[in-house]
């Protein structure tokens, strides 16, 4: 169980310039939309950005959220 | 000095002359070989749920037809047979949902980017450019 802030918050600690909208879809604490717009995520293919999100959700991601749909894209 | 430093370096990581050949477990290799002796064994390859005819996942299953649709031939792996795989191919592929599709030992992605790409024509071009 975690909550949409806490992701939002742990997202903005590894992207601090980024627009993170994170939304809990089912009102349970495990299933989530995530939208993140980065600049960096400019020169990086569609995989290498999710890939840097799910990193920096590292370990919350594995236990304590069950379903994580993502969007990613540069501004 | 520096030698002295480095040499035991260089005895772990082996330089690209000297890689070994990526064994499956039943060769004596770990799990982490065997999925790079998958995913670099044959161009296409999907880690899915089930099996191509007998999906086990919505997910998995939209991924098979995708690759059926267009006329890859593709090697699988039913990660639902083999736990202590289906948690090595998360940390290998740093990607924490199955399935993950390979291309040219390259991990794709999962659905939703599979899809995306099916539909922007980057997964066709991915598939026929010849490697």
């Amino acid at each position: 169980m975690i909550t949409a802030e806490e992701i939002r918050a742990k997202l903005l600690e590894a992207f601090p310039n980024a627009r993170v909208q994170v939304v809990d879809t089912t009102g349970t604490f495990d299933h989530f939309d995530a939208v993140v717009v980065e600049e960096s995520f400019r020169t990086l293919s569609r995989v290498r950005q999710h890939q840097a999100v799910y990193e920096a959700l590292g370990d919350a991601f594995r236990d304590r959220i069950h379903a994580l749909a993502l969007k990613t894209t540069a501004p | 000095m520096s030698e002295k430093i480095s040499l035991p370096i260089a005895a772990d990581q082996r330089g690209p002359g000297q890689q070994s050949a990526p064994r499956t477990r039943a060769q004596g290799g770990d799990v982490m070989s065997e999925i790079e002796a998958d995913v670099k064994g044959q161009k296409v390859f999907l880690y899915m749920k089930g099996t191509p005819d007998f999906p086990q996942c919505g997910f998995s299953a939209r991924v098979v037809q995708i690759l059926q649709h267009l006329g890859a031939e593709f090697g699988s792996c039913d990660i639902l047979v083999d736990p202590e795989k289906r948690d090595a191919v998360k940390v290998y592929g740093k990607w924490p949902t199955i399935p993950q599709l390979y291309i040219d030992g390259e991990l794709v992605g999962g659905c939703d980017i599979t899809t995306e790409m099916f539909q922007s024509g980057e997964l066709q071009t991915l598939l026929g450019a010849s490697k």
